[in-house]
């Protein structure tokens, strides 16, 4: 099962491929997800069912509410009901330009508004309401262009039987149903009251493709006005009559617990209304966020730190590195690899290692909360609706119909704000039962950074054979990390035989044609909360697949390029998308003296990428990214210029995780403190970028994540094309590289 | 009390004189648009503007602006109409945008002391100002579509193309 299984079949527009093998992890995770929301999905995705929460959606008299995703008022205001968080990703804009392609409303009309919590918008496949791996716009393809589709039909039965003539003769167009003939017109707004009163149709055909006005324009970002006048609200940004402040002070050590509190001196600080322990932590409430800050500065806690007051990100390192040296559980094999290894030729072994990552969102984590004795109402950005309201009923000891969840913008989520506890909800209920008035829990800087939930330490372990001609005839690849998903809802569908498809995903659905392969994982338990992070397994499968294939080339004296291609000849899309790359990156052109050009393919997420990077090395160490050059199958692009800010987006994101940051571990407790410590890539640091979209008419995939994996290796082969040096880690340290 | 002028309008506050200007702004004055990102003047997303100049009020005391002029992004233009705003909008520069009123806020002063500025000029002007989602390209553009809007007189020029 893909996403494309659940939709595409009715629109006769099959894959131009199915041959490509799908991805391992991903149809894991679909399978995993599709089955935890069983039975929901199948409402949300039947359009008549999914109507039946338009008494939900209608306000006001008069408002022509055809579905839970549209209502369209009497002054012909179009509001179009997201149901996925708008993160920065844009599908504040992608989706409604999907709805209103088959509504054809007035695009100047359109407003937005964020989706309350309910069944109606669970997630197609995900069978729950939430945003992430980027599928957004890929489950929403046809559900958002139904729904228009469906308003667009009513309004014009309303004015066919409003001007006693037939349907089929009247048309829409810019928001008026016009009859040609008699030269009779009426706005969308007027017709809203009499195509209330419409029966909903049950065919709802779609336009065909070659119709599109719309669909691959790219039309301005509904919500940047709001987002450069300081009006855009973010969850932090939310404020309540009477509203208080909470912060929280958290074990040091992961899994550690309070002992004793002396909180004498934080309750002398002029605004602190109370320090009390909740099951997180130490809670300090105040009449204003700066108060309680001071607050908890000022208190003394005794902790026990638990099991896991030891840890060393060091430590761990060798020990990975020893672990895989011995078999794990098989997540792929193909052919012989260990015949074919003992009699390759020649054989090259490498071992990578990525470090614990945080998300580092812009808008620290925050919620607000107004929990009464019968009801509770929050505001936080969130892409895990559904999961944040089952778990804060539960704290609150509500039923879940009596809390409401407000989604307000994000700043940032990177999947942080997915979380499978509910961490920064969960704790904000909390919070709020001892606050006795709307509280709003805000997280600094340090207590993001130091919070957990990260991307999983890895450990990659390549043995690679080749022949005579410097061919690979076989790849073994052996994963040391933690698994995302084990501890979670989702373990049972997403771990089999005691593989964590998300740990695997970029290996073990490797493109390229390698006749022996096989790919075997280790799953350490560790007391660190891990969580998917910007491409998810990708993230470090990436880095060392496509550095390790460079390894590879250089052994068997082949160009990075020309091997690519070899390797990548049954896969098309791919194919096209890396020669695209290496025809606008010029590759084979001379360079500057000094400079270094790399290349690296990554497929997740459904989409194809294909990345060219140009650095160069001071004598100092440092690295200066030059240029970047990226082309990318996404399908179809709904709007062309939202694609190319995801795919700068994500490589600014993995420069920064080749680059800058790791989150390191001595004696339990996390190194990292700030963005002094934890640093971002700066303007003066960002390399120009060029971003080239493979034309397609195919379903389509997802462009949040896909950016980010082949950034990594990209840079590292331009480096060791410069320098000679490999890169085995990240993030690149300029004492790798400095000249003795 | 801590008296200033806040987006050319007087205000008076009861917070300790110790606080930090940013947490006055958001949670005594209601002026959200001002953000928090770090605490520790390293990202930027708390820049306003202090008689003119660009300061992060994350680590700026209210008392530091007492009887000064304090500008937010609320109080750039009353309308959007401040080419960068414009420029911003044109160029579609936000994502998630939580970083944007402190990117538009340092750029500000930029292009009024420097009205054509360089790459460079722009990396010297910009690098404490942190965006995670990656906008800095498209921000880099805006900086110098906003020095070209606003040296013709503040008229758009007209693009061809779908943007």
């Amino acid at each position: 099962m893909s996403t494309h299984s659940v939709f595409q079949p009715s629109l006769g527009e099959a894959s131009r491929d199915d041959s490509r093998p799908k991805s391992p992890a991903r149809r894991e995770f679909l399978k995993t997800t599709a089955a935890f929301g069983a039975g929901l999905f199948i409402a949300t995705y039947v359009p008549e069912l999914a109507a039946g929460a338009r008494e939900q959606a209608a306000v006001g008299a008069g408002v022509f509410a055809p579905n839970a995703f549209l209502r369209i008022a009497p002054d012909d205001t179009i509001t179009v009901i997201v149901n996925h968080s708008e993160m920065g990703q844009g599908i504040y804009t992608s989706l409604p330009m999907l709805l209103n392609e088959e509504l054809q409303a007035d695009w100047a009309k359109i407003k937005v508004e964020a989706a309350p919590v309910d069944p109606a918008y669970n997630h197609t496949v995900f069978g729950v309401q939430m945003t992430g791996g980027s599928t957004t716009t890929p489950s929403e393809w046809e559900r958002f262009r139904k729904m228009g589709a469906m308003a667009r039909i009513m309004l014009i039965q309303a004015a066919a039987e409003k001007w006693s003539v037939p349907a089929e003769s009247c048309q829409a167009q810019n928001g008026v149903v016009i009859h040609p003939q008699s030269g009779k017109k009426a706005s969308y707004g007027s017709l809203a009251q009499a195509a209330s009163q419409v029966k909903v149709p049950q065919d709802i055909p779609l336009k065909d493709a070659k119709k599109f006005t719309l669909i691959g324009k790219s039309v301005k970002r509904l919500d940047t006005p709001s987002k450069v006048n300081g009006t855009a609200q973010f969850g932090l940004d939310v404020r309540l009559p009477g509203m208080i402040y909470a912060v929280v002070a958290r074990p040091p050590v992961f899994g550690g617990k309070v002992v004793s509190v002396d909180s004498s001196e934080a309750l002398k600080v002029p605004g602190v209304q109370t320090v009390q322990q909740i099951p997180s932590g130490v809670a300090v409430i105040a009449a204003r966020f700066w108060a309680a800050k001071l607050g908890r500065d000022k208190l003394k806690i005794t902790w026990d730190h638990g099991p896991n007051a030891a840890l060393s990100t060091s430590k761990m390192t060798e020990e990975y590195s020893k672990t895989s040296a011995t078999p794990g559980k098989i997540a792929r094999k193909n052919g012989d690899p260990q015949a074919a290894l003992a009699s390759a030729a020649k054989t090259i072994t490498a071992e990578y290692d990525v470090p614990y990552l945080a998300h580092a969102m812009m808008e620290p984590l925050n919620c607000v909360v107004d929990l009464r004795s019968d009801s509770c109402e929050l505001w936080t950005g969130t892409q895990f609706e559904t999961i944040d309201r089952l778990m804060a009923a539960k704290v609150a000891g509500l039923s879940p119909e009596k809390v409401k969840l407000n989604t307000t913008l994000l700043g940032g989520g990177f999947g942080r704000r997915a979380n499978p506890a509910s961490d920064f909800v969960v704790e904000a209920v909390h919070v709020a039962k001892i606050a006795k008035a709307p509280v709003k829990v805000v997280w600094t800087r340090e207590d993001d950074l130091a919070g957990g939930w990260y991307r999983p330490k890895w450990h990659d372990r390549f043995v690679a054979g080749l022949d005579a001609e410097g061919n690979p005839v076989a790849w073994t690849h052996t994963i040391v990390g933690q698994s995302i998903m084990a501890g979670t809802a989702f373990e049972n569908f997403a771990v089999k035989d005691g593989v964590d498809s998300t740990s695997v995903e970029g290996a073990a659905d490797l493109l390229y044609g390698m006749p022996n392969l096989q790919v075997d994982l280790h799953s350490p338990v560790i007391g660190v909360p891990v969580q998917w992070w910007r491409s998810v397994g990708h993230s470090h499968t990436g880095f060392s697949v496509e550095a390790f294939l460079d390894e590879v080339a250089h052994a068997g004296g082949k160009d990075p390029l020309e091997l690519r291609r070899m390797l990548l000849a049954k896969e098309p899309r791919m194919l096209a998308t890396l020669n695209l790359v290496a025809e606008k990156s010029g590759w084979g052109n001379p360079l500057p003296k000094g400079v270094g050009r790399g290349i690296a393919t990554h497929f997740s997420f459904d989409s194809y990428v294909a990345q060219v990077i140009e650095a160069s090395v001071e004598k100092n160490g440092n690295v200066k990214v030059h240029r970047v050059f990226c082309a990318v199958d996404c399908g179809r692009a709904i709007n062309p210029e939202i694609v190319k800010a995801q795919m700068e987006g994500g490589i600014i994101f993995g420069l920064t995780a080749a680059l800058k940051t790791e989150i390191t571990l001595e004696n339990g407790t996390v190194q990292q403190k700030n963005f002094h410590d934890y640093q971002m890539l700066r303007m003066f640091e960002s390399p120009a970028i060029e971003v080239h979209i493979v034309p397609s008419d195919a379903p389509p995939t997802g462009v949040g994540e896909p950016g980010v994996p082949p950034v990594a290796p990209a840079l590292s082969n331009a480096i060791f094309a410069v320098t000679g040096k490999r890169l085995r880690r990240l993030p690149i340290r300029s004492s790798d590289l400095a000249e003795s | 009390m801590t008296s200033f002028t806040l987006n050319g309008k007087s205000v008076s506050v009861d917070d300790e004189p110790s606080t930090p200007l940013l947490w006055v702004l958001r949670d005594s004055l209601g002026m959200t648009g001002t953000k928090f990102g770090c605490g520790m003047a390293l990202c930027g997303a708390c820049t306003v503007h202090l008689d003119g100049q660009a300061i992060r009020s994350c680590v700026s005391p209210v008392s530091r602006v007492a009887g000064k002029h304090v500008t937010t992004i609320e109080g750039l233009s009353t309308d959007s109409s401040h080419p960068l705003q414009r420029a911003w909008i044109e160029i579609d520069v936000p994502q998630c945008g939580y970083c944007q009123s402190g990117q538009i806020m340092s750029a500000a002063v930029l292009i009024r002391e420097n009205p054509k500025p360089t790459d460079k000029d722009i990396d010297e002007a910009m690098s404490g100002n942190i965006c995670r989602c990656g906008t800095y390209p498209r921000i880099r553009r805006a900086i110098h579509r906003a020095a070209e809007l606003a040296a013709s007189g503040g008229t758009p020029t007209h693009q061809k193309g779908a943007r």
